[in-house]
């Protein structure tokens, strides 16, 4: 059988591999700021598949696909990184399965950049049994009941199969509305952990480990965290424990701190942030990639996201609305539809969810790009400002935001009604 | 008046221009309308037959409305939901092979519940809606997959459709408000479409509506009637189906629309059905039949002489998780392969669920120019059938 002619659109220049001081850390990606605002950056994140523009946001492709968009969508609304998770390609097709058809690039015919993560997070959202110690995470298989480990050194080993551009370190993860013991606990195993991950890691110049930065709501755990990953000079560094249903003050003052420890010269990812919002605020605050699975779980139930902030395409009122989703949008489908067709779609029809799936993505990397050119070409504050006053027409933003906003140096006091 | 004549302009689009008496128009508006109805002409239908084979088979070329280029025929109707095609975006469409793509079925009882035919004609019509300006719609009631004649509910008032919003008695008035609305580049009039097993008398019954609505619904929108397919039913009664043929034939219509088929006739007995019926029909205007889907009886169709059919197979075929394989060069094979037909495969088409393509890294059909062959393999189509992801059915329709 003749094998498919596969498009080698790597990325075009090529990655230097870097040597840390100890020739140990070797990278597999170049990170350079083209511009700045106080904390806030717009960089060129070169990967081995993909030279990316930061801040950037990373759609979530569980299984190995977006849900509902093809590749070539993907590329067309400006897609640089996708996310898949481990936990679940693991499962299926399995990553031996992955590895022996040329890799995850290869299987889904993605040309672009790619990201695992560590497979930790699934499973301890998704699986009631996972017991986790000093080991890794012990679950229940969901093929045969039985108990399985996964072990730092096993989801390493994993994703080297699966072979993305930046693969996670398994992280002990706790939600972060627990407080206690278990949250300096889970801090230290993650130190421990992230020393058996690099040992684990054989393709260090193909593939870049980043270290996660766990430690609760706790400033003191966070910055033991930092420093000790700090040490371990990886490629980029992420901020895990966060989006878990903590309060917004909360989740900008760890942001802030963590970006303010981390070295400049990396990229920051903040995971599971994919609100507009939060993505702003933490880009203000110095953070450079985010992933969620929101964009497309709420186009699903109907929900385009809009510069004024949502619309619910399923009430009433979009029966005869015969206006785009969003006037000022240029994608596919706001060229195209009316609200009052994609209403008679939207959770009836597959259609529906393709059709707001495209837009909410397309939303997002509009956002992403709008964010790094206005950081390059000097005018973030104004488009912070222009962003906030759509969001918030009264004028009432948020008490959390306009905090950020102080501390990232950005004055935001002409869109906001000042406090009684 | 710039306004004045902008919004009567927009006037001229909604459903009744004939309403308006042309003494109210001044020259300026009268020429406007002269445009428009030749622009109308324009986009009018044109059907050669090119070649006759075998006695009924035919050969032709469809011209209708913006499509850029002439149709072939015999050819298969896109089926859509909603106007679009199940999975497929528009900007995907133009990767399927064109002109043929460019010809969709739709059925305006997708529109029984929203938008209303008001919304429908505010934005301009079905090629609007949809984001189609280059394809063309045929509408037509029955869809064989999301609407089904209901026979039982039909009554003289109007006929009944198994719809998923359930059961719904659309009657000839109503059905016009939405084909007015939508503008579809031809239409079928309402047919009462009977299973192969009724009685005599109610197949009788069946002939009489169906002709009887063909009238109600081009008196209801004369500048409709221009393009409308007149629907022609008799279930498996010779004479029944020579009758409405007949009576049909006698009506100005652009072409006809046969009905009652894959409703419990034999294949046996289909071919003389249907030789009845297009033996009667004039040879220039095109004919579409509704509720033959498989490939064969396809042929059976094409053997008697009609140029339109429906793509329900593809659907079918695509939620299955199976994807079309048979060669369409005339390459024979021979020959029961029992390895094939144990995973549910055959030499036409194969189930991509089957295990046995886990690790397979083949394009579905060699040297095939489609999205999906150009880009992605048996295996990736195996694992995403596995994981219940939209991505396969998106690929496998293409």
């Amino acid at each position: 059988m003749a094998l498919l002619i596969r498009r080698k659109e790597k990325a075009a220049c090529s990655v230097t591999i870097l040597r840390g001081p100890s020739a140990v850390h070797i990278m597999a990606l170049r990170f350079e700021i083209l511009g700045r605002f106080n904390r806030a950056r717009a960089a060129q994140l070169t990967l081995p598949h993909f030279v990316c523009q930061t801040p950037l946001f990373m759609p979530v492709g569980t299984q190995g696909t977006i849900k509902g968009l093809t590749n070539n969508q993907l590329e067309d609304i400006g897609c640089q990184i996708i996310l898949g998770n481990t936990y679940h390609l693991a499962l299926r097709p399995t990553a031996e399965l992955i590895d022996e058809l040329g890799g995850l690039h290869n299987f889904m015919n993605w040309p672009r950049a790619l990201l695992t993560d560590s497979g930790g997070f699934q499973m301890v959202s998704l699986l009631h049994l996972a017991d986790i110690t000093e080991k890794g995470v012990t679950f229940q298989s969901p093929v045969d009941g039985k108990p399985m480990l996964l072990t730092p050194e096993q989801s390493i080993k994993i994703q080297n199969k699966i072979g993305a551009d930046i693969i996670m370190a398994l992280d002990d993860v706790v939600r972060t509305t627990i407080t206690g013991p278990r949250i300096e606990e889970a801090m230290y195993r993650t130190l421990r952990w992230i020393d058996r991950c690099i040992a684990a890691h054989e393709k260090p110049n193909e593939q870049n480990l980043f270290g996660i930065v766990q430690g609760g709501l706790d400033p003191a755990l966070r910055d033991i965290c930092v420093r000790g990953l700090v040490d371990r000079n990886l490629p980029g560094y992420a901020i895990g424990g966060l989006a878990g249903g903590e309060d917004k003050d909360s989740f900008w003052r760890v942001v802030a701190q963590c970006t303010a420890a981390l070295p400049e010269d990396k990229p920051r990812y903040v995971m599971g942030v994919g609100y507009p919002l939060d993505i702003v605020v933490c880009s203000a605050l110095g953070a450079d990639m985010y992933d969620c699975v929101y964009p497309t779980r709420t186009a699903r139930f109907g929900t385009a996201l809009v510069p004024e902030g949502v619309l619910k395409l399923k009430h009433k009122v979009m029966e005869a609305d015969v206006r785009p989703i969003d006037p000022t949008c240029s994608c596919m489908v706001c060229k195209n539809y009316t609200r009052s067709y994609i209403h008679c779609l939207v959770t009836k029809d597959a259609m529906g969810s393709q059709l707001l799936s495209y837009h909410n993505l397309a939303y997002m990397m509009r956002l992403s790009k709008d964010l790094h050119m206005s950081i390059i070409e000097g005018r973030f504050p104004e488009y912070v400002c222009g962003f906030l006053q759509k969001q918030f027409p009264k004028g009432d933003v948020p008490e959390w935001v306009c905090n950020a906003m102080e501390v990232a140096g950005i004055d935001i006091s002409s869109c906001c009604v000042p406090f009684s | 008046m710039e306004l004045h004549l902008h919004c009567l302009r927009r006037l001229s689009l909604l459903p009744q221009p004939s309403r308006f008496p042309s003494c109210l128009f001044s020259e300026e508006e009268k020429r406007n309308r002269v445009q428009e109805e030749e622009h109308h002409e324009k986009k009018k239908m044109r059907f050669v037959v090119k070649a006759c084979r075998n006695g009924r088979a035919r050969e032709g070329v469809l011209h209708l409305g913006s499509c850029p280029t002439a149709i072939e025929t015999p050819s298969l109707l896109l089926s859509t939901c909603k106007g679009l095609p199940f999975f497929i975006t528009r900007d995907l469409l133009p990767s399927l092979p064109s002109p043929d793509s460019h010809l969709l079925q739709m059925s305006p009882l997708h529109f029984l519940e929203c938008p209303s035919a008001t919304t429908i004609s505010n934005i301009g019509g079905l090629h609007q809606m949809v984001g189609l300006h280059e394809h063309c719609f045929v509408a037509a009631p029955r869809d064989s997959i999301l609407g089904l004649p209901d026979f039982e509910g039909t009554n003289k008032l109007g006929a009944s459709f198994e719809t998923t919003g359930g059961r719904r008695l659309v009657k000839p008035v109503e059905y016009m408000k939405i084909i007015s609305s939508l503008k579809p580049d031809l239409w079928t009039s309402l047919a009462d479409e009977v299973p192969a097993w009724v009685s005599e008398k109610r197949n009788q019954m069946s002939v009489d509506r169906t002709v009887c609505w063909l009238d109600d619904c081009i008196g209801i929108n004369l500048a409709a009637g221009a393009s409308v397919l007149g629907a022609i039913v008799g279930g498996s009664s010779l004479d029944e189906r020579r009758h409405c043929a007949q009576e049909v034939v006698k009506r100005n219509v652009a072409g006809y629309w046969i009905g009652g088929f894959g409703l419990g006739e034999s294949m046996e007995e289909r071919p003389a059905l249907l030789a009845a019926v297009t033996d009667l029909l004039p040879a220039e205007r095109p004919r579409q039949i509704c509720g033959l889907g498989l490939p064969e009886e396809v042929l059976q169709g094409v053997a008697a002489g009609i140029d339109l059919f429906e793509s329900t197979y593809i659907y079918h075929l695509t939620l299955g998780g199976s994807a079309l394989t048979f060669p369409l060069d005339g390459e024979e094979r021979h020959g029961y392969d029992s390895q094939l037909s144990d995973i549910g495969s055959d030499h036409t088409k194969i189930n991509l669920r089957a295990t046995v393509y886990r690790k397979d890294t083949s394009p579905i059909v060699d040297g095939c120019c489609c999205y999906t062959c150009q880009n992605h393999t048996r295996a990736y189509l195996n694992h995403l059938l596995n994981v219940h992801e939209m991505l396969a059915h998106i690929l496998l329709e293409m």
